[in-house]
């Protein structure tokens, strides 16, 4: 699914990641952790095309990311749900909106996903923030809003940088079963989080490997969580 | 960005989906219609007066210049066989197509709207007119002249394209000048569709950074602001264009007595020029804002 070989990234100043090889096998979960500002965001990035790697190669669905056109990128994350860690929306469309948006720019008809968007819009616990505006929500409501804007086209990759960042114990737990039960349906997953516990929890309901940035790069951690 | 029969037909038929991405803007909508009106409105007067100058040079220039005129002025008692004199040598002038003296009734016309209709010729000493039509050659002036003066001393001969030269060459100017400020009206329009789409782009930064991370590609990004300016300024050219239409039509009909003034319009076919502005904006808009999309969106990952 994605592949990164040997690499590097730096902002321009010195290196942030390097020496990074990585390969999320379809129907695999992974945690990504580390401490803030090591790169967790900043691997993400580089796993959805965002960023181009400063040297390696990075591999999106068997195509080399340095091969694509801009548009070949867009096709890309329509088969990526990405949740940025400052999700962003159209503020002035609804929240339903918002969730149903990457139907709408891939030509798709929302109506067409009516009932898996109610669904989902319960699932995340949205349903009475429907008609809301994206800057009427709180920060916890915001990243469920994201987190269901990026499942709704069911991408093959789900890739999450600190969904649970600013929402309770319980619906935090609501979140990872959804993400858990996207995983059985044999999707991809990456979450990037600071949350051990988050993980730990996880670790009883899906067979998911820990991630861990340090000294710029990625190491699989071991069964010490 | 290539024009497909697709983006045309999502510019005229729209895509609501589309549009509703980018937040409405009223204010700078509105001027953008203005500012798309009002260059429309001048470019129809810009162009009615290029037409009209160039119809008074092709008329000054054309039909009026192969014509001349020779006066007859002598004594009642020679005027008639000044003329014969004048008439056989124009018969033997090489370009002459034709000549002809007018007759009294037809100089009695002439001279009607000063003198009114019952004025006597025949007791007046009044120049006998002998009208000259050359042949698209042209004569030799200077050469007619001379055989008149020695046979002909009373017959002075008038040569309009000499003193029409001038006229001709400021119509003509004129023209080029019209054209000249409808091709700039056109230049500024465009000048004025990238300013607004470029602060439309920018203003709409973070709607464009969340389609692309949602998987929008450019042409449909794209797309939403282009539908807009190019029927803002389609819009605005088509109010702008049948305003001054309106005003070319209300203005006097053209008479032979109001000359260049009021001949100020449109006549024939030339009533479909003014048509072709609101489309010649709308494709301006079209590719102006294409051109500042597409650089807004180079610049995003
Ligand atoms: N656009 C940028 N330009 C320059 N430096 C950047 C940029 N984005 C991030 N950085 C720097 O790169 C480092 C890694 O940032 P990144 O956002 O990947 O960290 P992170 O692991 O996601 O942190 P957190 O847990 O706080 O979200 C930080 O030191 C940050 O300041
Ligand atoms: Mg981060």
């Amino acid at each position: 699914m994605i592949e990164l070989e040997n690499v590097a990234y730096s902002y321009g100043g010195g290196a942030l990641l390097s020496d990074i090889s990585l390969k999320l096998a379809p129907g695999s979960f992974h945690f990504l952790t580390g401490p803030s500002g090591a790169g967790k965001t900043t691997l993400l990035k580089l796993c959805y095309g965002a960023l181009l790697p400063t040297s390696g190669d990075v591999t999106l669905f068997a195509d080399d990311l340095r091969g694509l056109e801009r548009d070949d990128i867009a096709m890309l994350r329509r088969r990526m749900g990405v949740v940025h860690q400052d999700c962003q929306f159209l503020n002035h469309l609804s929240v339903t909106e918002n969730i149903a948006l990457p139907l709408r720019v891939s030509g798709r008809h929302a109506e067409a996903a009516g009932d898996d968007l109610t669904e989902l819009m319960a699932w995340v616990g949205l349903t009475h923030r429907a008609d809301a505006l994206p800057p009427e929500l709180s920060g916890g409501e915001r990243q469920r809003a994201a987190l269901a804007r990026a499942v709704i086209m069911s991408p093959d990759v789900i890739l999450a940088d600190e969904p649970t960042g600013n929402v309770d114990w319980e619906m935090s737990q609501r979140l990872l079963r959804l993400l858990v039960e996207l995983n059985k349906m044999g999707k991809t997953v990456l979450v990037a989080t600071h949350d051990l516990s988050l993980i730990r929890a996880a670790k009883s309901q899906v067979q998911a490997r820990v991630l861990r940035i340090a000294n710029q790069r990625v190491q699989l951690a071991g069964a010490d969580l | 960005m290539s024009i497909t029969r697709k983006d045309l037909r999502r510019i005229v038929l729209g895509d609501r989906q589309a549009d509703r991405v980018v937040p409405p803007t009223g204010f700078t909508a509105q001027l953008t219609l203005f500012a798309a009106g009002a260059m429309a409105f001048l470019a129809v007067f810009a162009m009615a007066l290029s037409l009209a100058s160039g119809r008074l040079a092709a008329r000054w220039g054309d039909e009026l210049a192969r014509s001349s005129t020779i006066r007859i002025v002598a004594p009642l008692d020679q005027r008639a066989a000044q003329t014969e004199a004048a008439l056989r040598i124009l018969e033997t002038t090489a370009g002459v197509a034709f000549a002809r003296a007018l007759s009294d009734e037809e100089q009695q016309d002439l001279l009607a709207p000063w003198f009114g209709a019952d004025l006597d010729l025949q007791t007046l000493p009044v120049p006998r007119l002998i009208e000259v039509i050359e042949e698209d050659s042209g004569f030799d002036a200077a050469g007619l002249r001379l055989r008149l003066a020695a046979e002909v001393p009373g017959a002075v001969l008038d040569d309009h394209s000499r003193w029409r030269a001038p006229l001709v060459q400021a119509a003509n100017r004129l023209k080029l000048l019209g054209w000249l400020s409808a091709g700039l009206l056109g230049l500024t329009i465009a000048a004025m569709i990238t300013l607004a789409a470029n602060a439309a782009l920018a203003a709409n930064a973070q709607v464009i950074a969340v389609l692309r991370l949602v998987g929008a590609t450019d042409r449909y990004i794209a797309q939403a602001f282009i539908r807009r300016f190019t029927l803002r300024a389609f819009g605005g050219a088509v109010v702008g264009s049948v305003l001054a239409m309106t005003a070319v039509l209300l203005l006097p009909a053209a008479s032979d007595t109001g000359g260049f003034l009021t001949g100020l319009g449109f006549q024939g076919w030339h009533w479909f020029l003014p048509f072709t502005i609101p489309v010649l904006a709308g494709a301006v808009a079209f590719l102006a804002t294409g051109a500042a999309a597409g650089r807004a969106l180079k610049r995003l990952a």
